[in-house]
């Protein structure tokens, strides 16, 4: 009994520590720009400012970001499930030479950092006539290793006899991908949108080397800009962040039941 | 900008909309494919052309964009000059960046923060998924809650925490004042170069020794921030070891430390070495809590420029991306010597069942 309290007095120390950052920042953009710039112990605002957030909207063209990211976190996120689903079955269900050696250079490109490609990305997207557009923020993430893994696992963990029963009726591989065997793993499809978006979404690096101009930026450089310039309001820049954590720590909330558990843990054991 | 995602959004509700007559369209379409890549139908390559024509797309994505470019980082590398105009130099960046004292610092750098970073990361997770797993009621919103760091984006993350450990207006420094520390002695967080280990002990040993401040900070984010990630993994491997071991352990007199260390510890070191090898390959990339909490990666007086900061720096700031190149391909290098270190010596104490 004492074992237990103790276990969820420290654990519940924990999880506050662990979330007071996030209580601070939504605190802060609610109060005045005095209350935020002077060193206090209070948490709560005198009086909730909600109109901060419309100023956040005139300090910077969060619109625009916001437009830009969700577009290209979209179209990544579609391009993602679906390359990995195709490539995925062709892995898991088809027999072709080769196939062993495709798919560990395909893992092998996991390993590889970021970095290192990073440089001659840039020299190639720049000699496509790519900077500042859209595609070089989409095309280098439609499809990526770890998506085609998770979902090769997927279809590894159909049962064979489905395909077999499908093929008797007269179906084919394509249709039984699209009609069958997809809707059987939609965890995953959920799982693997879910990294895709996140990953799009939260990226920084990328969109700050192929981007230059104000028109095409997505948040996480516009949040960058927007932090980093001289005289900035410490409660309107808390509110930009509350914005910005917005959409992915919902998307986090609706899919949560789908993805964890279940699916992240599959891939790792033994 | 808008209008884009305009027509983006009336198409996506078009097909919705139409899902019905267009599920038709789409099947009538599968089945002309199916029909044209089943022709032949015997033979080891009859599935080829299907594969190919599923692989086509992944492939050239990875192919273009993964795969080509580690070959045009070597070639790179061998080129000397600045932006676009660059001539043939042969090795001449290695032995630039081996002999040049910023690219060891931040080595050093990388290396400090990752043996800070790692450890700090593993234990923590280690004992709240231990935890975690032993709870009835809560878990879920336990876990929820230690997760939620991790799917927010590092840049709105550091932001907040640029602004509570500002030096001035933070609640940090608000709240060690509060405690009677004088205003003049109050730590300066993320712009301090000083060593940590030089202000613990007052000065007794000397400034240079040791992470900064600064870096210390960013170490401590990053613990906050993806330790989140190694829980879900933990618990996901918690939850597949069998209770009776534990019960057993217990029956036999062992006590909850002794049951962590010598039953459960061995029992998921499978997850805790993946665990491992991942979290060494990200730390050696770490890139944007170091951008995001100190404006330009580089900290006070760059001592929180690891490498990959260097490696930014010379290609964005000084458009040297031969030397940005060589510099990459060396971390890619100390990367793959330290996976297959871990492998080698780490990997052989893995306890699989």
């Amino acid at each position: 009994m004492m074992r237990k309290t103790l276990r969820y007095a420290l654990l519940s120390l924990g999880a506050v520590a662990t979330t007071f950052p996030f209580v601070w920042m939504i605190c802060t953009a609610f109060k005045t720009y005095t209350e935020a710039a002077s060193p206090t112990l209070r948490l709560f605002p005198d009086v909730w400012q909600w109109r901060n957030f419309l100023e956040t909207f005139d300090a910077a063209p969060f619109g625009v970001y916001f437009s830009n990211t969700f577009l290209v976190a979209g179209v990544v996120t579609g391009s993602a499930i679906v390359t990995s689903m195709m490539a995925g079955y062709a892995f898991a269900r088809l027999r072709f030479p080769g196939r062993a050696v495709v798919f560990g250079m395909v893992l092998a490109t996991m390993m590889i950092p970021f970095e290192v490609t990073l440089i001659p990305n840039y020299v190639l997207v720049t000699r496509f006539g790519w900077r500042d557009t859209y595609a070089a923020l989409i095309v280098p993430w439609c499809a990526n290793a770890f998506s085609i893994f998770l979902m090769r696992q997927a279809f590894l963990g159909l049962p064979a006899d489905f395909f077999d029963a499908a093929k008797i009726d007269g179906c084919g591989h394509l249709r039984f991908l699209l009609w069958i065997a997809g809707p059987l793993v939609k965890p995953m499809i959920v799982t693997v949108g879910l990294f895709a978006f996140l990953g799009s979404y939260n990226s920084l690096v990328w969109p700050l080397v192929v981007t230059g101009k104000d028109t095409m930026r997505v948040v996480q450089v516009g949040l960058t800009v927007f932090s980093g310039a001289e005289g900035v309001q410490y409660n309107l820049l808390m509110c930009a962040s509350t914005i910005v954590i917005l959409p992915t720590v919902g998307l986090y909330f609706a899919a949560q039941r789908h993805f964890l558990e279940g699916s992240l843990g599959a891939g790792i054991k033994g | 900008m808008f209008v884009k995602l305009a027509v983006l959004g009336v198409v996506l509700g078009c097909v919705l909309v139409f899902w019905r007559r267009l599920s038709g369209l789409v099947d009538t379409a599968v089945g002309l494919l199916d029909n044209l890549f089943e022709r032949r139908r015997t033979g080891p390559l009859k599935d080829a052309p299907l594969a190919g024509f599923l692989l086509a797309p992944a492939l050239a994505v990875l192919g273009v964009f993964g795969v080509a470019p580690l070959v045009l980082a070597v070639y790179l590398s061998l080129f000397e000059g600045k932006g676009l105009n660059m001539r043939f130099g042969g090795l001449v960046n290695y032995s630039r960046a081996l002999s040049q004292e910023g690219f060891w610092d931040s080595f050093l750098v990388t290396v400090y923060y990752a043996a800070g970073t790692i450890p700090l990361c593993l234990i923590v997770s280690f004992l709240v998924a231990n935890g975690l797993y032993r709870l009835g009621r809560g878990r879920g919103l336990f876990r929820t809650l230690y997760f939620l760091p991790y799917v927010t984006s590092v840049v709105a993350a550091a932001t907040v925490w640029r602004v509570i450990l500002h030096p001035h207006v933070g609640l940090v420094n608000a709240m060690l004042q509060s405690w009677g520390f004088s205003a003049d002695a109050l730590p300066q967080w993320l712009l301090e170069p000083n060593g940590a280990i030089h202000l613990l002990t007052g000065g007794v040993v000397s400034e240079d020794v040791g992470p900064s401040l600064a870096l210390c900070c960013v170490i401590l984010f990053d613990v906050w921030h993806a330790s989140g990630f190694m829980i879900v993994i933990l618990l996901a491997g918690l939850t597949t070891i069998p209770r009776e071991l534990e019960e057993a352990a217990t029956i036999d007199g062992a006590g909850p430390l002794q049951r962590a260390w010598h039953v459960t510890l061995p029992l998921i070191s499978p997850t805790v070495f993946f665990l491992l090898i991942v979290s060494v390959i990200k730390g050696f990339q770490a890139f944007n809590s170091f951008y995001a909490l100190t404006g330009n990666g580089r900290g006070p007086l760059d001592t929180t420029q690891n490498m990959t900061v260097y490696i930014f720096t010379n290609l964005y700031e000084y458009q040297r991306l031969g030397y940005g190149a060589a510099a990459a391909t060396l971390l890619a290098v100390a990367i793959v010597i330290l996976t297959l270190l871990q492998w080698r010596f780490v990997g052989r104490r893995v306890h699989y069942e």
